[in-house]
This record gives C-alpha cells, structure tokens and sequence, in this order.
C-alpha cells in the first residue's frame, strides 16, 4: 500500500505537485496518465527518494518512505525509468542481472546470466542480445532491456515510467501483457506512467489523472469513460478542444 | 549605483564559493567515509586504477621529458652568468622532484581524468542512470567516487615518481647530449644531492593532487545541471577547480615541507 499525503514539489519558482493525494492498494496496478510535465515522473521519484518533497508524506505499508533503512526499502523496488537508463559502461546482460551481481542478493556470474537471459526473453529478446552494448540496441529494444532489468529481482512494488512509448504496436502489446502479468502472478503493486490509452485500458485496475498539481480525478479503469469529468474526458478523447490548454 | 550593483556581485559570488567549499568538504568526508566501510567494489576500483594511472603514462612521459630538457637548458644558460653551470644535474633533480614533477602530472591528471570523470558522471546523471543506481541498491558516492578517488591517490604518486624519473632524464639527455657533461658525473651528482625528503614530499603532493583531480570529477559530475548544457558546465568547472585547488594545495605543501 503506497499512501501520497498531500505532497508538494517546487523547482526554483516552478509548482510541480501541489498537493498529491493518492492511495494504491496493494497488490493493484495504478496508471497514471497526465499531460507532459505535469509531475507524473516527479511523483514516482519521489516514493524512491530519488526527489524529496517540500512538504507533505509518502507513507509504504504504513512507514514513512523517507525514514528506516533505505537498503532494505530499495530492496522491495523495481523501477524502469523513462529513458531506459541502462549503464552504459555494462553489457544488456550485466545490466538486467546489476542487483544480481553486487551487493545483498549476490549470486555466481552464471547463475546472474542464466536468470539476465531468462528476463531479457520475458520481455521479447533474444540470448543474442545479452553480451551487446546498450549503445548497440535500438531505443525500443534499450526499454526492454530496462524493464528487464526492472523485474530481474522480482520486487514487490514496480514503477513504469513510459514503458511503452517508443515502441510499435506489437511490442506495445507484449509490454502490457507482461506488466498485466506481473501484478497477477507476482501479485507484486504496480505504478505505471503512460499517455498510451491502450496501455491504460489493458494495465490498469486504477487510474488517476494528475493535472495542475493534483490529482485531478481517480477511479477504476471501469469508470475512466463515464466520469463526467472535462479534464479526464478531453485527455481521453485527445481533443485540443477543453479546460486543459493546449499550449503550455 | 553600478558599483553598489557590483559590490553585491562580488558579495554573492563570494558567498557562493563559500558555500560551495563547504558543500566539498561534505562531499570529501562522505568519500571517505564511504571507502572505509563495504560493499567495496573491486572491478570499479581496478577500471578507475587502469584509466587513471596506466591511460596516463603516455602524456605524464611526453610533459616530464620536455620539461626536464627545457629545464637543464635554462638553469645552464642561467647558471653560467655566475660560471655555476656545474649546479645542472642537482637543480634539475630537485626542480623536477620538488615541485615540477607533481604540478605537471597533477595538472595532466586534472585535464585527463578529471574532465572524463565529471562527463562521464555527469552524463550518467543527466540520463538517469545515477537514479537507476540508487533504485537498484547501490550508492553512487560508494560505487562511482570512492572506487575513483582512492585510485587517483594511489596511482597518481606512482605516476609523480615516474615522472620525475623522466623528466631528470630529459635534463641528462640535453645536458650530456648538447651541453658536454659527464653522463657518469652527471647521474652521480643527481643521486647523490636528491634526499628521501625530496622524494617523498614528490609523492606526498602525487597523492593530494590525485585525490583533488578526481574528487572534483566526481563532485562536478555528481552535481551537474540538466542536458548537455549542464554536462559541459560540468567538465569545464571541475577541470577549472581542480586546476586551481592543485595549484593552491602544492603552495601549501611547499610551505609546510620547506618553509622556514
Ligand atoms: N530535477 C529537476 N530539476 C528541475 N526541474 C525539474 C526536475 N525534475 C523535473 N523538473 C520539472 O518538473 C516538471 C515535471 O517534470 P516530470 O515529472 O518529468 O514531467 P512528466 O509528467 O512529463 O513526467 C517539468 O517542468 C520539469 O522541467
Ligand atoms: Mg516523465
């Protein structure tokens, strides 16, 4: 269960989340969609500690995420981050298996391979791949190999930033199933970020539109269309016609 | 007006700097404090020994064997208004080891290392992966700067006494080659005139230099801006700042190993 209690985030004069709040239940996978720059990869980041709000709680379980051990809290994540960020200066395969090879789940380099290789096909590439460069691999294939490395240590709570923009229809498809997948079998809490309403439609058990700051509108995937509310029906339909501004 | 207006220019800059050094005394501490306490990451610390001290000898030799030539010329052409020339090989000696030595090796290092650090840090800041790293358990400051500076200040002496040992070579060959010493005298008389101390504050100043150029890497790397812009802003200050800290520490150590 991941608790945003009223969470505020400045840059310099800039306002990014002026008072977030949202409740995900464990064991659910929540989207959230929003237009760019609105706050979406702040608010996953700042669960991470990755960014500290000014004010307001991020509670995990119950526990306030900022406080504790922060290895064993990291411990429990896995995040794909919007560009890939794989490490440039590691293989794919040394990538996926990073947690695998240092640190508290260490295990022997074949075994971290195996299980690299075994991930890298979950997300539709082949063994081939594994002793390639980051550099060498396409966009699409860079973000797979991200999210790979996202789930390579099964955590319990999983972050997608954007999992699947960049990639064609198909892959995008294999990418939903997959985190659709994930929640289920794993049973593990899922956050996604897109802007593909496809995505929100196949991932989604919950979806929350943030726009200004705040969370705007949240509900079950069900209710997405009937709402009611402009803002979610203008984001859904695309119009550049509605309260939200097409310039920003 | 305008020189209030820049009154309060100067006023801020110098509160900024003192912020700052502030902010890398912090940032020194938790190095440290990071390379005494595990995880250690050994092929990090292998990688960062290799670029840092082997990547570096071709430029360290090239710059020691230049300067300790253009050095024996000098002191020659100095020496011989007083009919000193014979002082050559023990100037030499000790111009190298004291005090060119080091800065030179110290400042190649600063243009070499400490550029590529800061932009690869940086990069790797600006792209998300040093958030990858905190997201996949481990601490960047443990994982990417201790591994680098406890590197630099193992390797750059090494890197000094090389050095020196090239540049004095460089002196012999121009002062036997073209100024008519003794080659046996000459090695004798530099052999004889260097002292331990000479050699080990050599080493002392390879080993501060060293961890100035790559901790200034590292913090600059570590607090980059946002895209390319912030990457070269990066590199250029930290080269900047580690030239300069260089410069001032081997002022210091000057003092303190042969003042008074
Ligand atoms: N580290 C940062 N420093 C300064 N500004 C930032 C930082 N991270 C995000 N921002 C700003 O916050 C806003 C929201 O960013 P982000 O959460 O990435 O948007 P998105 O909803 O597209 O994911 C943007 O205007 C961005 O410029
Ligand atoms: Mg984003």
């Amino acid at each position: 269960m991941i608790t945003f209690d009223n969470v505020h985030k400045s840059f310099g004069p800039k306002r990014v989340l002026r008072g977030v709040n949202l409740e995900i239940a464990k064991g659910t996978s929540m989207v959230i969609i929003g237009g760019s720059g609105t706050g979406k990869s702040v608010t996953l980041k700042s669960v991470l500690g990755l960014i500290t709000p000014d004010n307001g709680t991020i509670l995990v379980d119950g526990k306030d995420a900022t406080k504790g051990d922060r290895d064993a809290f990291l411990a429990r994540f896995g995040m794909l981050f919007q560009g890939g960020a794989l490490f440039d200066s590691l293989t794919v395969w040394q990538n996926v298996a990073f947690r695998l090879l240092r640190g508290a789940l260490k295990r022997p380099k074949a075994e971290a391979r195996e299980i690299a290789i075994e991930k890298l096909r979950r997300v539709g590439l082949t063994p081939d791949v594994a002793d390639l460069f980051p550099s060498e691999l396409s966009g699409g294939m860079q973000k797979r190999v991200s999210l790979a490395r996202a789930i390579a240590a099964e955590p319990e709570i999983i972050f997608f930033d954007e999992p699947t923009t960049g990639l064609d229809p198909i892959m995008s498809g294999v990418i939903n199933d997959l985190i659709r997948e994930i929640v289920v079998e794993m049973g593990a809490t899922a956050m996604t970020i897109t802007h593909d309403m496809t995505s929100v439609r196949a991932i989604a058990d919950n979806v929350a539109m943030l726009h200004d700051g705040v969370i705007q509108w949240t509900g079950p995937v069900g209710q997405m269309d009937s709402s009611g509310d402009p803002y979610l029906a203008q984001f859904i339909s695309g119009s550049a016609e509605g309260p939200i501004e097409a310039v920003r | 007006m305008v020189i209030t207006r820049g009154l309060a220019a100067v006023g801020r800059s110098s509160l900024a700097t003192l912020s700052s050094i502030g902010e890398v005394a912090l940032f020194l501490f938790s190095t440290l404090s990071h390379m005494v306490r595990p995880p250690f990451y050994g092929r990090e610390f292998a990688m960062a020994l290799f670029n840092i001290g082997w990547l570096s000898l071709p430029v360290v030799g090239m710059t020691a064997i230049f300067t300790g030539g253009a050095l024996a010329l000098q002191i020659y052409d100095g020496s011989s208004r007083f009919s000193a020339e014979a002082v050559v090989p023990q100037i030499v000696a000790i111009g190298m080891v004291r005090e060119l030595g080091p800065v030179l090796v110290g400042l190649m290092v600063a243009a070499r290392v400490t550029s590529s650090i800061a932009a690869e840090i940086a990069t790797m800041k600006v792209t998300e992966q040093i958030d990858a790293l905190v997201t996949l358990s481990t601490n960047p400051m443990k994982y990417l700067t201790a591994p680098r500076v406890l590197a630099a200040i193992i390797v750059v002496p090494v890197l000094v006494g090389i050095g020196d040992i090239i540049g004095i070579y460089g002196g012999f060959l121009v002062a036997t080659g073209q100024l008519g010493f003794n080659p046996a005298t000459y090695v004798r008389n530099t052999a004889d005139f260097l002292q331990a101390a000479d050699i080990i504050s050599s080493l002392i100043k390879g080993s501060v230099f060293g961890g100035i150029a790559a901790l200034m890497g590292c913090y600059f790397g570590m607090n980059s801006g946002r895209g390319a812009q912030g990457v070269g802003r990066a590199t250029k200050g930290s080269v900047q700042a580690a030239a300069v800290l260089i410069l001032a520490a081997n002022f210091l150590l000057t003092s303190l190993f042969f003042g008074s």
